[in-house]
């Protein structure tokens, strides 16, 4: 892999070895030191033009625990139509010897822009890019529920993950909230699918996007109704942006408690699904809109440990993507 | 500025129309002589020009360029982008209003129309504002305009929408005074805020804010109506959907007087090429779907829609090489819209070249009421305002080699058929053996 750009045309098998090195990673993370020497004298730049405190840390950290030199470039308020631009940008850590750049940007299309603009040589692993992808958090959700759901490991974190090589072959996972906006619905649709789950994504018909016809996966405007009839294994609630409801006319649904009542995830929700199931939240929580204090505190969610899992996913991608034997992508591979 | 009387030209075994050859001579600004091969009487000095296998059409006029002068000289100015159009094909054109200042009094328009006299290209009848500063919100002195010297009688807000439908109400009502019409940009604006392509499949997955095909579809509808009811004439400028096409055909049969424009791009491109997020692609209305390419095809090819118009829409390169969502809307086209027509509407068979001059020159002409000089018959005693065409030739598209001053066509990389050979106005080759003059005799810059 050169690059790490979107999920939608990942080969499930380099899914497969990002999930089996993540597990790797992670294996060494129980240690009391946690640095590995596999990067040294490489250079790794966060490249932000979101505000986006989380994200960059986990990025920052899995790059220093594989020893990588780490460069926080924050472009914030470089906005899209003004500032320095994104290619003088590129030309500039370009200029500057960067091997991997991490970029999160707020319009969709940039990390691909800037792995094949032809500005830069580094590999770009793509950290959300507008409405788009956020691929290292599917991978992530994939991680954490392929630990639960086929590793065997507990709710309570413990137990050996026995799922190495495996893929998510017939695991119902419902996807809740706002998939119009949200680059981390696209992101798992595609992932989730390719890996053998099946989706669901439920919404308000208002937050879901025209053209939806064609993802692989199902669509449904009733919480209650899936929860019940269809037993999802993994329930993943997507944060709800306040701008959502505000804006008069343009408000996609009509009040936050409205919202709630049909799409928040409670403890009585919690309670229709299978013994098994988890529950699973990209953060950051809006506590009472999207999801109870009950629900996100419940041993049965696994919130807190997505963010651990998200250190060691992305520990393998810039492993897979700085020490791959080619440099090649698959693309470039097959056509060859 | 050598000889008294002009050159002379003889254009040997063109075929007007695509028809049967004939020899052809301009002199003096008009068709002097038209007749089989060898049975005209040619004047001495007449330079020879071997039209053979090529086909002769009226000089292209178009309805909807973007010349970007005064105000965004660094994209495109009078003089470039109508030598660019010349390259083209093209005799005259219509110059949007979306100029900085905004072509919305007669002292901005008169200004353009002078630039063109200057450049000496083609002409340049520049389009008049609708509202002041394209703001929507209170009528541009539309009645100066058309009493200017640039005597104006097309008026669009090209860019933005002329939504308030009192206003357009208003425009629509008082353009009739002197037989102007108005030019409408169909976009809703509420519905498009932020868009950035066509609303569908893919932009779902890519994750660009959709461009609804309804929000141009809603404004034809409301126009089309509002166009009857006040007994004027409409016209839609590069309409993209196949919807769009259903609700003008539905007008046309009920006898409203409405036109309709098709773009070159919006005949062969899709919003599939978004994909891979080159802002050269992105352009408003958007690239729609092939379903969509099909009925403008299929509408171009019964006359539903009137006419082909470039909107041919410089920009520099910083403006293209971006962010998508930063990126500027619109694509460049003076040059490639004879090919893009011959290949999707000729080669297919779906149009003669009768109806190649009809949609890109005799019908654009009699919308923005220049066909006392323009989109005249190819006929003796006519002003000599000529396209010639070799239609056998293929050409590469590279941006960098076009006349206009900016890079951003759609077509880079491809080839397309048919190339023009030399254009004629009045007389005077503005474009000869494939190659445009580097500067108009008698021009005056």
């Amino acid at each position: 892999m050169k690059h790490l750009l979107t999920t939608q045309g990942l080969a499930k098998d380099d899914a497969i070895l990002l999930l089996d090195t993540a597990a790797q990673m992670a294996a060494t993370q129980s240690r009391e030191n946690k640095k590995l020497p596999t990067l040294r004298g490489r250079t790794v730049v966060n490249l932000f033009y979101e505000d986006s405190t989380r994200t960059r840390i986990s990025f920052e950290t899995a790059a220093k625990r594989l020893s990588a030199d780490v460069i926080n470039f924050s472009a914030k308020g470089s906005s899209v139509s003004k500032g320095e631009s994104l290619k003088d940008t590129a030309l500039t850590l370009h200029a500057m010897g960067a091997d991997a750049v991490v970029v999160r940007h707020s319009a969709s299309g940039a990390a691909h822009q800037l792995a094949h603009g032809g500005w830069l040589d580094a590999g770009v692993l793509n950290a959300g890019d507008g409405m788009h992808q956020h691929p290292t958090q599917a991978l992530l959700d994939a991680f954490t529920i392929r630990r639960h759901l086929v590793g065997g490991v507990g709710h309570d974190g413990r137990g050996t993950d026995t799922s190495a090589g495996a893929d998510l072959a017939g695991l119902r996972v419902a996807v809740v909230g706002d998939v119009l906006h949200s680059r981390v619905a696209r992101s798992n649709v595609y992932l989730l699918h390719t890996l053998g789950a099946e989706v669901t994504l439920v919404a308000p018909p208002t937050l879901v996007p025209v053209g939806v016809e064609t993802w692989p996966c199902r669509v449904s405007y009733h919480l209650d109704e899936t929860l019940e009839q269809w037993q999802p294994d993994a329930v993943m609630m997507l944060r709800v942006q306040r701008e959502r409801m505000s804006g008069g006319s343009g408000a996609f649904f009509p009040s936050p408690m409205e919202y709630s009542r049909k799409f928040g995830f409670d403890a009585r929700r919690l309670a229709v699904l299978p013994d098994h199931a988890i529950v699973l939240h990209p953060g950051p929580m809006n506590r009472g809109l999207e999801i109870s204090a009950a629900a996100a505190d419940h041993e049965r969610s696994v919130i807190v440990e997505q963010v651990a899992n998200g250190v060691a996913v992305r520990m393998a991608a810039l492993y897979l993507l700085l020490s791959g034997e080619t440099g090649q992508t698959t693309d470039e591979r097959n056509a060859q | 500025m050598s000889t008294a009387s002009p050159q002379a030209y003889v254009l040997r075994g063109a075929r007007p129309y695509g028809t049967d050859p004939v020899d052809v001579v301009l002199a003096d600004g008009v068709i002097a002589a038209l007749g089989a091969p060898g049975t005209v009487a040619v004047p001495d000095g007449a330079h020879e020009v071997d039209a053979t296998g090529h086909v002769l059409l009226p000089g292209l006029v178009d309805l909807h360029t973007h010349l970007r002068e005064p105000g965004r000289e660094d994209a495109e100015t009078v003089f470039s982008g109508t030598r660019a159009a010349a390259a083209g094909g093209f005799t005259a054109v219509h110059a949007m209003a979306n100029t900085t200042p905004t072509q919305d009094t007669a002292g901005v328009v008169e200004q353009v129309y002078r630039l063109g006299q200057e450049a000496g290209w083609v002409d340049v009848h520049p389009v008049g504002a609708v509202t002041v500063g394209l703001g929507g919100e209170k009528l541009a002195e539309l009645g100066a305009m058309a009493d200017s010297a640039a005597r104006v009688r097309v008026f669009s807000d090209d860019g933005k929408c002329v939504h308030d439908p009192v206003l357009m109400r208003r425009a629509l009502e008082y353009v009739k005074a002197f037989d102007g019409v108005v030019a409408q940009h169909a976009q809703e604006p509420r519905l498009t805020e932020g868009a950035q392509m066509n609303e569908g499949v893919v932009s779902a997955q890519i994750g660009l804010t959709g461009w609804p095909a309804v929000a141009e579809e809603s404004i034809i509808a409301r126009d089309v109506l509002l166009a009857e009811h006040v007994g004027s004439r409409l016209h839609v400028c590069h309409l993209s959907t196949a919807g769009s096409v259903e609700i003008v055909r539905w007008a046309k049969g009920r006898g409203i007087d409405v036109t309709a424009e098709v773009t070159p791009h919006h005949l062969v491109l899709t919003d599939e090429l978004a994909r891979d997020y080159d802002p050269v692609f992105k352009v408003n209305p958007p690239l729609r779907t092939a379903a969509d390419v099909e009925a403008v095809r299929e509408g171009l090819a019964d006359g539903t829609i009137d006419i082909v118009a470039t909107d041919h829409a410089p920009h520099p390169v910083e403006d293209k090489d971006c962010e998508w969502s930063a990126a500027a809307f619109g694509m460049t086209g003076l040059e490639t819209a004879l090919s893009v027509v011959q290949q999707t509407m000729v080669d297919t068979g779906r149009m003669t070249w009768a109806d190649v001059a009809r949609v890109l020159s005799e019908s654009p002409a009699r919308i923005g009421r220049i066909d006392t000089a323009q989109g005249r018959p190819i006929a003796l005693g006519e002003p000599a305002n000529l396209t010639l065409v070799d239609p056998g030739a293929t050409r590469a598209i590279d941006g960098r080699t076009q006349v206009t001053a900016s890079a951003n066509t759609p077509f880079g990389g491809m080839e397309l058929p048919g190339r023009v050979v030399a254009t004629f106005l009045r007389g005077r080759a503005t474009v000869l053996d494939g190659a445009v003059a580097d500067q108009m005799e008698g021009a005056t810059r």
